[in-house]
């Protein structure tokens, strides 16, 4: 079985005026390729620093994060933008679409990043819109568009450059029950095309769409309970 | 990095900058301002030392002039009446035998007085000289003839008169072969000059010569029919002076030697007057003089024009502080979607850039406008305040902005600099950002 990543042993630590919170305390993962992970757990206990650093938006203080066969602990910060670039797709709670871009624009900006936008690229975000079923949104700005349209834009975007890893910080936070029902159905048809695909979520409903759950608490595993097989 | 993602980024950066157009314009505006103020400060400095340049080349660059000047009253307090001063005869013939570099040497004796034709008077200034004195001084013939060498000889009463005398006595006449009165004498004008260009003032030696108000007539007639006692009905009351010479123009053989026979010249002079009653003027010197003071205003001129490209560049500093604030949350989400802190830099900088340079070049058409709108604003005052215009001094009314050729990439080479200074700051903070912060920010 191949691994999209390994954590071993993960360790955060703010030091925020001479307090120390210490956001993660040592946790240790396996993600093979094409899992489905949903991370659970309450408030404040280390989810999101977690998806962070999974994502290489930032630097673990303490363990390994082996990306493939890299150590991400000790790359540079241009080497984490390569790998964010070429390798992750994020979609955020609150869309984090960029205002003044239209929707075909938005989903472009990856590629940007990685220096290839010819015809064929942004064909392929055409067909990406018509994916999320924005085919006819294509020239709208994200102020036209609903929560649900826009969180389908950022899916987009977030599959532009083929990655690896699609990470998604309560991505169905914003939505109402019906609109989050479609981001899933989305996000389970990915899966189903073998993207690894790992979330955070408050909610059981949510989670239950995921192969495995695994719950944090005070910044340690709680538990990792593996419920469909890859 | 491919040719489409260059294109990009610069059409990414003029979208940005368009989201904000009142904003981007006045920032532009501030560069504007910069760029036009290099251009129009240079050309006008240089409009006013060309002009002050050619008035002193009018002297005659190998020319050295010698002026009679009026003592000081202390020193003739006590004594009764004119006493005489200045240059004399004696020391022309000193100076023409001893200095051996002095080619020729032109006598002039002026004084004032009232010209007279029928009804129309016009008060001037009565020129005794010789012939030479046409050529030294750059006088050229309009009708008729310059004093002549056998009219110096016979000290013969004739007269030739500047262009704007002529118009004044004679507006309907032709003035050849006509007899003007000065005072009780009658001469008979035998020419008419060409107008022309007043030549510079002379520091505090030498009063700006007119030449608009000048009759020529030889100076033996001169001092045949005048003699060096004047008197001058002023105001009710008479004024007196003797005075043999009011100025020597003396031509150097060879232009380098022009300074050494200054100093012989000085020295002579020294010998034989015991108060400060003659002056000595080398355009040579004064041409030497008016570079320099030519440089000292380019720099003082460039100065000013430094400044305002600073506050422009401040402006850009400080509008690009403000959008960096503004879209940290899209600095986060393209740090997210793999931008290096690079792209951030670039991004923010090109942005600066456009705004430089579209100020850069706004700026540079607008200095080349400076002359005709010098004009246009020269026309309008004259037509709405005619009197704050003739209170101006000389320069500023006449100046002719010349615009320097150097000024345009300078001004524009250095607003795109202060664009990049002043930008890179704001690029690099926002390049700084930690993604995951800028997310977060609202
Ligand atoms: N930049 C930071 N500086 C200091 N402390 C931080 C920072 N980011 C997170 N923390 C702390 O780390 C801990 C974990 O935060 P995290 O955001 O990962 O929680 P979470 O599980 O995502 O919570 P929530 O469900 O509310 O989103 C919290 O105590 C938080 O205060
Ligand atoms: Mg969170």
């Amino acid at each position: 079985m191949q691994l999209a990543a390994r954590i071993q042993d993960l360790k955060k630590e703010y030091h925020l005026s001479g307090e120390v919170v210490r956001a993660l305390r040592g946790v240790s993962l396996d993600v093979p390729e094409g899992d489905y992970v949903a991370i659970m757990g309450p408030s404040g206990s280390g989810k999101s620093t977690l998806l962070n650093l999974l994502g290489c938006l930032d630097r673990p203080t303490g363990g390994s994060y082996y990306l493939g066969p890299d150590d991400v602990a000790r790359m540079s910060d241009d080497r984490l933008s390569e790998i964010r670039a070429s390798r992750i797709g994020f979609v955020f709670q609150s869309y984090n679409l960029i205002q003044q871009l239209t929707v075909l624009e938005n989903i472009e900006v990856p590629l940007y990043y990685q220096g290839r936008i010819d015809s064929r690229a942004q064909q392929r975000c055409r067909e990406l819109a018509q994916l999320v079923g924005l085919g006819d949104r294509l020239r709208h700005r994200p102020a036209q568009l609903s929560g649900g349209q826009q969180q389908r834009a950022a899916i987009a975007r977030s599959l532009v450059n083929d990655p690896r890893f699609i990470l998604a910080d309560e991505p169905t936070g914003n939505l109402d029950s019906v609109t989050t029902g479609e981001i899933l159905a989305l996000l389970d048809r990915l899966n189903r095309d073998f993207k690894t695909i790992i979330m955070v979520t408050h909610e059981d409903e949510v989670a239950r769409h995921a192969r495995r759950i695994v719950r944090l608490r005070d910044g340690l595993l709680q538990s990792d309970e593996r419920m469909r097989e890859v | 990095m491919g040719s489409g993602i260059v294109l990009r980024t610069w059409i990414l950066g003029i979208k940005s900058l368009l989201l904000h157009p009142l904003r981007s314009l006045l920032t532009v505006l501030g560069i504007f301002i910069g760029v036009a103020s290099v251009v129009w400060l240079l050309a006008i400095g240089e409009g006013i030392s060309k002009k002050a340049q050619e008035q002193i080349e009018g002297l005659g660059a190998d020319n050295i002039i010698v002026r009679s000047i009026k003592p000081p009253n202390e020193a003739t307090v006590g004594i009764r009446g004119p006493v005489p001063y200045g240059l004399t005869r004696a020391d022309y013939d000193r100076l023409v035998e001893t200095i051996p570099t002095i080619e020729r040497a032109l006598p002039v004796r002026e004084i004032r007085r009232q010209f007279k034709y029928g009804d129309h008077l016009v008060d001037g200034r009565l020129v005794g000289c010789t012939p030479d004195y046409a050529q030294v001084t750059q006088l050229s013939v309009y009708s008729g003839h310059f004093i002549s060498e056998p009219e110096l000889k016979s000290k013969a009463p004739v007269c030739v008169l500047s262009h704007e005398v002529a118009r004044r006595l004679f507006p309907y006449e032709d003035p050849l072969g006509r007899t003007i009165n000065v005072e009780e004498q009658k001469y008979l004008v035998v020419g008419v000059l060409e107008p022309k260009n007043p030549t510079a003032g002379i520091g505090g030696s030498l009063a700006a010569q007119d030449f608009a108000d000048d009759v020529y007539i030889p100076i033996t007639t001169l001092w045949a029919l005048i003699g060096d006692s004047v008197f001058t009905r002023r105001s009710g009351s008479f004024e007196g002076e003797i005075v043999e010479l009011s100025q020597l123009t003396l031509r150097v053989k060879e232009l380098d030697r022009v300074l050494e026979t200054a100093d012989l010249v000085k020295a002579t002079l020294a010998a034989h007057h015991r108060q400060q009653d003659t002056g000595v003027v080398v355009p040579l010197e004064l041409l030497e003089q008016a570079r320099t003071t030519r440089l000292m205003f380019i720099l003082f001129m460039g100065l000013i024009a430094a400044i305002s490209l600073l506050v422009g560049g401040i402006g850009i500093m400080n509008i690009m502080l403000a959008t960096v604030t503004e879209r940290t949350r899209e600095i986060g989400i393209r740090r997210a979607l793999g931008a290096k802190r690079s792209d951030i830099t670039r991004q923010f900088l090109v942005e600066t850039i456009v705004l430089s340079v579209v100020g850069g070049a706004t700026g540079v058409l607008g200095g080349l406008i400076c002359r005709p709108a010098v004009a246009l604003l020269r026309w309008t005052l004259e037509r709405t305040a005619p009197g704050a215009v003739e209170n101006l001094p000389e320069v500023i009314r006449t100046v002719e902005p010349i615009i320097v050729g150097w000024s345009i990439p300078l001004a524009f080479g250095i607003s795109v600099g202060v664009g990049v200074v002043f930008g890179l700051y704001p690029a690099m903070r926002a390049a700084a950002m930690d993604p995951i912060e800028a997310l977060r920010h609202e």
